[in-house]
């Protein structure tokens, strides 16, 4: 199988075998298109992935697959990817959120996937607002609006013309921010409505298995279609010539050729390989934001510990602060995720508990430790984002978290750095985004998260619009 | 190909690119996208599926006609019988 590549000539060059890249792959190759498809990692999935430790399976990045929609409800993110990639509803095997809250100090809105409950939450615990935030949802803008596009507004001032309480804006934005705002402090409103519209109004399931099935669904397609891929092998430098790429060389020495080259690498790492750009050349490279996340597997099922809710995003100040953390992890925010309360079929449950739990984190901190210091500094933000969420979590009764934990694992933004090229391990990338997915060089496009679309659907939307509007529809 | 079998075809393509849309009433004279969830995306996928599988080309300004069954066989009958 593993023949060289050296010399081959395709039609289109994906760099990348994440969510954004196995889908445009997917779409080339079941239009005839020769692909590859490169991989630094060796593992599928990019931000998205899994891994083994100590023979228990564990996945990176997925909570939830968010743009949840019943089967039947027509012209949504998820039901555009199922068409364009061919994939039938029941592939993908989801499983409904049991419900989950937005918890800050003093209040606690709950939500799941019949968007009736959050208003009635809203209008419980924000009777002076409720109007204005139902005014809000009936002029939010849809996904194929054009116009949104072009609105790059504030989210906060945009809210504040519609919402009395600014507790319930921070509220709102928190979630929001947390699934997919590369930016600090606010996001834009056309990045806002997509994701309020993602979560609320739309919502979170899950795969029994977790991200494993969707990535080999994924493959799997690609595979049947005679897709190629080359997998623990980087790009090393894009060949430009006269505006175009010219040559790929790959970091095991191969040279190969393509008519186009989809990066999903981000814009200044893209921009990297072709030698024209450094970390100076995004201006606001050090406003990205890092984040870490703890697992701890627990010898219970968590909704007998009490913990019932699917997702926690919370808050321990009024004020929400999101922002590239100042101290090694920012425990004054968070998003706490429990895998286990998903409406699994056959209520069936998964072999063990899982506590993860996400916060901003400082870039600059984790990668300037040496490796003994690393594990050590580890150790105490895992114990400190533990001992924080346990205050948000309901109580454990008198029994302690230590003694009901098998194993516990965590992510830095060093861990990001180390497994896809995102600089500063800025899981939602560049504050910059290219949404036409253009770059300067006339075959080199961008799919995936400096794009501008996030999570699991929104980088296989980024990967199926890129594929269609650069290569299949030019 | 009969018109019938044209749009028979149509149907298969639509059922390929929906397999979760239920194609068993679809009238003929009634525009695709307002009984089944297709948007523009799908109609371009319907012109990809023509051109790979049958090599019938469907320049832009056609598009339109492959709004309804009827349109589709009036459109392209001759097309697969050329």
């Amino acid at each position: 199988m593993d023949r060289s590549l050296d010399g081959k000539h395709f039609d289109a060059v994906i760099i990348g075998a994440g969510m954004s890249g196995l889908a445009a792959g997917i779409r080339l190759a079941h239009f005839g298109k020769e692909v590859l498809i490169v991989e630094k990692h060796n593992a599928p999935g990019g931000l998205n992935s899994f891994y083994s430790l100590n023979g228990r399976k564990f996945d990176v990045g997925l909570h939830a697959l968010t743009n949840y929609v019943p089967p039947g409800v027509k012209g949504t993110a998820l039901g555009k990817i199922l068409k364009q990639l061919r994939i039938r509803r029941e592939e993908l095997d989801l499983s409904e959120q049991v419900g989950s809250r937005i918890s800050f100090p003093g209040e606690s809105l709950f939500f799941d996937n019949d968007f009736s409950h959050f208003e009635t939450e809203v209008a419980r615990a924000f009777p002076k607002s409720i109007d204005g935030f139902r005014r809000f949802v009936a002029e939010l803008p849809t996904m194929n609006d054009p116009a949104l596009f072009k609105r790059m507004d504030s989210a906060r001032a945009a809210l504040a013309g519609y919402i009395a309480d600014d507790a319930l804006i921070e509220m709102i934005l928190c979630p929001c921010m947390y699934y997919g705002s590369a930016s600090p402090h606010d996001l834009d409103f056309c990045q806002f409505a997509i994701l309020f519209r993602s979560l609320f109004l739309e919502g979170f399931a899950r795969p029994y298995a977790g991200i494993r099935p969707i990535i080999r669904l994924l493959l799997d397609k690609y595979r049947a279609l005679g897709g190629k891929r080359k997998m623990k092998c980087g790009v090393s430098r894009l060949e430009v010539d006269g505006g175009r790429v010219r040559r790929i060389h790959l970091e095991n020495g191969d040279c190969v050729t393509a008519e186009t080259v989809l990066s999903s690498a981000g814009l200044v790492e893209t921009m990297r390989l072709v030698g024209k750009a450094g970390e100076q050349d995004d201006p606001r490279c050090h406003e990205r934001l890092g984040f870490a996340e703890t697992m701890t597997i627990l010898d219970a099922e968590p909704s007998d510990l009490g913990w019932k809710d699917t997702i926690i995003f919370f808050s321990t100040e009024e004020r929400f602060h999101y922002e590239p953390s100042r101290e090694p992890v920012d425990v004054r925010s968070g998003v706490i995720c429990i895998p286990n309360n998903y409406r699994y079929s056959d209520g069936k449950r998964l072999e063990e508990g899982w506590l993860r739990i996400t916060s901003l984190a400082n870039y600059d901190y984790w990668s300037s430790l040496e490796e003994a210091r690393y594990y050590e500094e580890k150790v105490q933000a895992y114990e400190a984002l533990t001992q924080n969420a346990l205050k948000i979590l309901p109580s454990l009764k008198g029994q302690s978290l230590d003694d009901l934990t098998k194993a516990t694992d965590m992510f830095t933004p060093r861990t990001v750095t180390q497994f896809t090229s995102h600089l500063r391990g800025a899981i939602y990338g560049s504050l910059e985004k290219a949404r036409e997915g253009r770059t300067e060089l006339q075959n080199l496009y961008l799919c995936g998260t400096d794009q501008g679309l996030l999570g699991i659907t929104g980088a296989l939307l980024s990967g199926v619009t890129m594929a269609n509007a650069h290569v299949l529809n030019k | 190909m009969t018109r019938e079998e044209v749009q028979q075809e149509i149907l298969n393509i639509i059922a390929d690119i929906a397999p979760d849309e239920d194609l068993g009433d679809v009238k003929p004279a009634v525009r695709l996208r307002d009984q089944l969830d297709l948007d523009s995306m799908d109609f371009l996928d319907i012109v990809m599926e023509l051109r790979k599988r049958h090599s019938i080309e469907v320049p832009e300004a056609d598009y339109p006609k492959l709004e309804t069954l009827d349109s589709c066989a009036d459109y392209l009958t001759p097309k697969f019988n050329n």
